[in-house]
C-alpha cells in the first residue's frame, strides 16, 4: 500500500477515536504521543500540542493511580472527539470515583510545597473547559476541552 | 532517565538526563539527594538542561528533594530550566521557592 498523507476531503474534520488499555504507567508515553499526534491533526500549534498532551497524562495518570488504583485488570478509556474547531477529550476509569471540590489548592502556602496534588490543577489551567461526571456503571470520567480559537498568545515565540 | 553525578567548587551537580515522570523513576532524583546528604554534601545544583520532559509528579520530586535538603540545613538549587518547565513551576507559584539560574558559574558562585 502506498503511503501517501491523506489529504482534502478525506482528512476526517469530526470524527472519534477510542483507546483502551489497562492500568498501567507504561502506556503514558504512547498515549501523550498520540494525543500529540491528534493535535497535530485538528490543527493546534506546537505549544497548544504539547499542553494538550500534558494534560491527557496527567488526566490517565489519576485514572490509572487514583481511580483504577494501579489495577492491572480495571480499564482506562481516552475518547478522542475531534470537531473543526475543537478537540474533546473524555478520560474513564473504572474506580470509585471522587469529589474534586476535595482536592487541595496547590497554591495555598500551606501546600505549595506538598510533593503531590498539581496534576489536576495543571489540567485546569491548560485546557479550555474542564469537567467530571460519575459514569452510570460506576468509574469517573473527566472531560477536557480546547478550542482552536482560544489558542494563548505567545504560543508562536518558540524558543 | 539517567543522573550524572560531578562536584564543581565544593558543590555537587546533578546533571538530569532524560524523562522526570511517574513510573520513570523520578524518584531516583530523591533518592539521589538523600544519598548526597548522607555523606555531607549539602550544596546540591540539579542541573535540567537535558530534561526531556516533566510531568506533576516530577515537579513534586523536585519539590520533595528541595525540602529534604532544606530540612537538613543544606540548599538545593536549579539551573537551566527548560521554557517549558519554567512555566510549570511558574503557574504553580514554585519559581519563588527555587532558587533559579540561567548558567552554571553564577549558580555554582552562588552556593559561596
Amino acid at each position: 500500500m502506498e503511503s501517501e498523507q491523506i489529504t482534502g476531503q478525506d482528512r476526517v474534520t469530526n470524527g472519534e477515536v477510542e483507546i483502551f488499555f489497562g492500568s498501567r504507567f507504561g502506556y503514558l508515553d504512547l498515549i501523550q504521543d498520540f494525543s500529540e499526534a491528534i493535535g497535530r491533526w485538528v490543527g493546534f500549534d506546537e505549544d497548544s500540542r504539547y499542553w494538550i498532551g500534558l494534560s491527557i497524562r496527567e488526566s490517565v495518570t489519576n485514572a490509572i493511580q487514583h481511580g483504577n488504583k494501579l489495577d492491572e485488570s480495571k480499564k482506562v478509556s481516552v475518547r478522542f472527539q475531534i470537531m473543526p474547531d475543537r478537540l474533546v477529550i473524555c478520560v474513564q476509569d473504572q474506580g470509585e470515583g471522587f469529589d474534586d471540590s476535595e482536592i487541595p489548592d496547590p497554591l495555598d502556602p500551606e501546600n505549595l510545597l506538598k510533593p503531590s496534588g498539581r496534576g489536576i490543577f495543571y489540567v485546569r489551567s491548560f485546557m479550555d473547559d474542564v469537567r467530571y461526571r460519575a459514569l452510570p456503571g460506576g468509574g469517573l470520567e473527566m472531560r477536557m476541552e480546547k478550542r482552536l480559537d482560544h489558542q494563548k498568545e505567545g504560543d508562536e515565540n518558540e524558543n | 532517565m539517567r543522573i550524572d553525578t560531578r562536584t564543581v567548587n565544593g558543590v555537587t551537580v546533578l546533571d538530569i538526563h532524560g524523562k522526570v515522570t511517574i513510573g520513570e523513576g523520578s524518584v531516583e532524583i530523591r533518592n539521589k539527594v538523600r544519598e548526597l546528604l548522607g555523606e555531607g554534601n549539602k550544596n546540591i545544583l540539579l542541573n535540567l538542561g537535558d530534561v526531556s520532559y516533566v510531568d506533576s509528579s516530577g515537579i513534586g520530586e523536585l519539590v520533595s528533594s528541595f525540602t529534604t535538603v532544606t530540612n537538613q540545613g543544606g540548599q538545593l538549587k536549579l539551573v537551566n530550566l527548560t521554557r517549558r518547565l519554567r512555566e510549570l513551576l511558574a503557574i504553580t507559584k514554585l519559581l519563588t521557592v527555587f532558587d533559579c539560574y540561567e548558567d552554571e558559574d553564577t549558580a555554582v558562585q552562588s552556593f559561596s
